[in-house]
């Protein structure tokens, strides 16, 4: 088994309802890389973040992240490795206030028991205290301060998103998958957007991998990429090799057009 | 611990001393033959129908799993306790800690498979669990059968419902505002997403309802040493029993504790004392609860809960208001 | 009686008992697989369409025929109305106030019942005189086989009506996907109303028959014959048409075994028994296929 740190995805197989939505895909990311995932519209991009954090179990292959096996953990396990990921039809506790969304996802860093929390513990007070600290520590650094009581249905299109990756980053993760964040956003939101990939991936140290049909936003940010149609990895490389690759090219603009041009 | 500096400190020590006053109030009116022992015994089911609505509250309201078989964990609290003081004459203070932790064991036992399932399915299979407990104790002839257990001593006393309901709401309260009841309510808002951050949503299901089934159980428990009779109906221990329960937990809203606390209490007081309800109460509960669903699905209360916090607000509208008399901000 | 006489017997008794699951099942499944909504009240009618063949064959003096096709009519208006009342306002709504509405409308159609006809039993009135057909070493009664038949002649009706009609086919498609059923130009409200009808009037069925079969109707009857008609649609697979009728006859052949071999008090705790087993084991059901839920 190697032991390098990062992510090691080795011959994913997943099945959905007999079909093949993802079929011997290998990828590799390491530690402090922010790699993007492309491909057209039904090629299963979202399969692989499924595969990869637990939701859907694979059929084949293995997940391995920071030397752990993941392969077949739930949700909550893959979670506490520290491998944070956001959705593509945001999903946020909408009838809860901003602030509570990401003290629930600071759950595994609570340490204190039921009972302390039922009696009042001196525990549960410290850490309550240092969890509101750090979820508006992350508001503060997201923009978000000020909406912090808000309930976060309230807020706009673009703010949901960011409060997603908000709370994906008081688990304090290692790998962040984000799944289409920039889908429905202005030029405005999108570029904001960027700003704030960069910050956190600097500031926390992550290594960031997302899936998004903006291309402008893919070639921009991501140092390298991976295309994936039909459930089968077509190209990967640096945004250059990508972009010249034929197969690429090919699945995106379809045969014709290629004839064509 | 208990905090009682600052102002949520002053409130703290208001609401304990309320709760006290309020028992010390009783306990003079019942003195005073104002109270006789048939108000007593109302304001003692009340306290009960709190438990049961409260715990109710954690399981469906706090974590959104949709049960139809609470009735089943009081019918095992109500059935064991009263075994076990008539049979082997153990003190009650035993009987009712061995009903809450047998009616938690079982609340596991069947949470653990059945909270697999989801929504109207999962609602169907506790219906099934609860009936399934009542036709077993229906053929225990140990247990009086059909015709009910008889003679069970007289332990409930309504200083012990009184205390013991306040310990449950404070304790399921305390729950709520822990990391351990936001993993609940996260699994009740979007169980995918809590999954992805963390939550373990098995265990917590597993929790909440084991908590749940617990005050069920000592309810039970004090329910059957108040009446000093429990009969293995539909209507004390099966469906119906469970239907009551859901009616004021919904009426107060799910979600809500002080609703839960309101309801019960209203909803208990409201056949006593006006005459003729009871007989339509069947036919206008299902009317209001269809009425609720409509125009106030939240519940009477709405998301208002008494508390510190609360009243602050309202408090600090006040002032402002006080500011700025042209009532601009 | 031998051993094997009373298993055949049981099973005849069953299975008499199982149509009439079979008919309350495929309600249930209509409606389950159109709405997705669990409704609950769908007992109580069965109840109701009892007391409606009670009335027209002792007050209109009618046959037990007619009074089967009027107490039908009646009860698919009431499915109507329900639905409208009840149901369709909270069509968006989360599933929890549903089912909560649900079990509201049954608790108010049993109170209904019980002011209007009163809370003790009616004897049915007995408009097939008895008579006892012996088969093998066991008997058929001749009210069984007007259940069987009764229920064959309504279950081919609807399987004609499902499968080879215009409405039947836009049922199938609102149970689909119903946002593009009304885009195709299906009036989804029109077709929800017609499911009701056609369960409702089942239901109705379903308790005229067992009402002569017992030869008692009481307000609280729909309660458990709901439960099992639920059940068994779950056996069978929820929104699979087949799987009520064959759901319905195994929860009745099982129910009627465990009360002979067994003890008539666990007649209730089998439904349960079995629809925790199958929605543990197979929460698909014997003919339907598991879903997941999309991430």
């Amino acid at each position: 088994m190697a032991q390098t740190r990062g992510l090691q995805v080795t011959d994913l197989t997943v099945q959905i309802g007999g079909l093949k939505a993802v079929s011997g895909l290998n990828l590799e990311l390491y530690p402090g890389e922010l790699v993007g995932l492309i491909g057209p519209n039904g090629a299963g991009k979202t399969t692989v973040f499924n595969a990869l954090t637990g939701f859907c179990a694979p059929c084949a292959g293995r997940v391995v992240f920071d030397t752990k096996d993941l392969t077949n953990k739930p949700p909550h396990v893959v979670a506490k490795h520290r491998l944070a990921r956001t959705f593509q039809n945001i999903r946020l506790f909408k009838e809860l206030s901003v602030l509570d969304n990401l003290k629930i996802a600071y759950h595994s860093n609570f340490k204190y028991s039921i009972l302390s929390g039922i009696l009042r513990s001196g525990q549960y007070h410290s850490q309550e205290k240092k969890a509101n600290e750090f979820a508006l520590e992350i508001l503060e650094l997201v923009g978000l301060a000020d909406r912090a009581q808000d309930q976060a249905g309230t807020l706009s299109y673009g703010g949901q998103r960011k409060l997603e990756i908000a709370r994906a980053l008081v688990m304090k993760p290692k790998l962040l998958l984000l799944d289409e964040p920039a889908a429905g956003m202005n030029p405005f939101e999108t570029a904001e957007l960027v700003d704030l990939i960069y910050k956190v991936k600097k500031d926390f140290d992550l290594t960031v991998f997302l899936i998004e049909h903006d291309m402008d936003l893919v070639m921009n940010v991501c140092e390298r990429l991976y295309v994936l149609d039909y459930g089968v990895l077509i190209g990967q490389g640096s945004v250059q090799e990508v972009r010249t690759n034929h197969k690429v090219i090919q699945a995106y603009l379809g045969e014709e057009l290629l004839c064509q041009s | 611990m208990l905090n009682l500096k600052g102002p949520q400190g002053r409130w703290n020590f208001f609401m304990i001393a309320g709760i006290l006053g309020l028992y010390g109030l009783i306990q003079l009116l019942a003195a005073a033959k104002i109270l006789l022992s048939y108000h007593l015994q109302i304001l003692s089911l009340a306290c009960i129908n709190i438990i049961l609505v409260v715990s109710l509250n954690l399981i469906m309201g706090f974590t959104g799993q949709f049960s139809l078989g609470h009735a089943g964990f009081l019918a095992i609290g109500a059935y064991l306790s009263a075994s076990l003081t008539v049979f082997y004459q153990l003190p009650f203070w035993l009987a009712l800690i061995a009903s809450g932790l047998a009616a938690a064991f079982v609340g596991v036992l069947i949470g653990l498979p059945a909270l697999r399932l989801r929504g109207d399915y999962l609602a169907i299979a506790t219906l099934g669990f609860g009936e399934i407990i009542r036709v077993i104790i229906l053929n225990i002839s140990a247990v009086g059968g059909p015709r009910g257990f008889t003679g069970i001593p007289r332990h409930t006393t309504f200083g012990l419902t009184y205390f013991l309901m306040i310990a449950a709401v404070v304790i399921i309260k305390n729950f709520i505002y822990s990391a351990h009841g936001r993993a609940c309510i996260s699994i009740r808002e979007d169980e995918t997403a809590a999954g992805s951050l963390g939550i373990n949503t098995t265990y917590y299901k597993v929790v909440a309802f084991a908590i749940g089934a617990m005050f069920a159980g000592v309810a039970g428990a004090l329910f059957s040493h108040y009446m000093q009779f429990i009969s293995p109906t539909t209507g004390q221990i099966g469906f119906m029993r469970s239907v009551d329960i859901l009616i004021m937990l919904v009426l107060g809203g799910l979600g809500n504790l002080t609703g839960s606390v309101v309801v019960a209490v209203f909803l208990t007081f409201l056949p006593e004392f006006l005459r003729g309800f009871a007989e339509y109460r069947m036919l206008i509960y299902p009317v209001l609860l269809l009425l609720m669903m409509l125009f106030r699905p939240e519940g009477l209360m709405g998301k208002t809960e008494l508390s510190y916090s609360y009243l602050e607000n309202i408090f600090s509208k006040f002032k402002r208001k006080g500011l700025r008399p042209d009532g601009t901000n | 009686m031998e051993w094997y006489a009373l298993l055949i017997q049981q099973v005849i008794n069953g299975l008499a008992l199982g149509s009439v699951y079979s008919l309350i099942a495929l309600g249930y499944t209509m409606v389950y697989g159109i709405i997705k909504l669990i409704n609950f009240a769908h007992g109580e009618i069965y109840m109701l369409g009892a007391y409606f063949g009670f009335y027209a064959i002792t007050v209109w003096k009618l046959h037990l025929a007619p009074a089967l096709i009027i107490s039908m009519a009646l009860a698919s208006l009431l499915g109507i109305v329900l639905e409208r009342i009840a149901y369709k306002p909270l069509r968006n709504a989360p599933r929890i106030a549903a089912l909560i509405t649900a079990i509201g409308a049954s608790l108010f159609l049993q109170s209904a019942a019980q002011f209007t006809f009163g809370a003790n039993f009616k004897p049915f009135p007995q408009v097939i005189p008895f008579k006892r057909i012996a088969l093998g070493p066991a008997y058929i009664t001749n009210r069984q086989l007007i259940m069987f038949g009764v229920a064959l002649i309504l279950m081919v009706v609807l399987h004609i009506i499902v499968q080879y009609t215009r409405v039947g086919r836009a049922m199938r498609a609102v149970s689909l996907d119903k946002e593009a059923a009304m885009l195709m130009g299906i009036n989804v409200d029109r077709i929800i109303s017609f499911t009701f009808a056609l369960g409702s009037s089942l239901a109705a069925a379903g308790g005229i028959l067992v009402g002569m079969y017992y030869n008692r109707i009481d307000p609280y009857m729909g309660m458990m014959p709901g439960l099992k008609g639920f059940t068994a649609a779950v056996l069978g697979g929820i929104g699979v048409i087949p799987g009520a009728v064959i759901g319905g006859l195994i929860m009745g052949t099982a129910e009627n075994l465990v009360v002979a071999f067994g003890s008539s008090t666990f007649r209730d705790a089998v439904a349960f028994a079995i629809l925790i087993l199958v929605l543990l084991l197979k929460p698909g059901g014997l003919l339907g296929k598991s879903e997941n839920e999309k991430v």
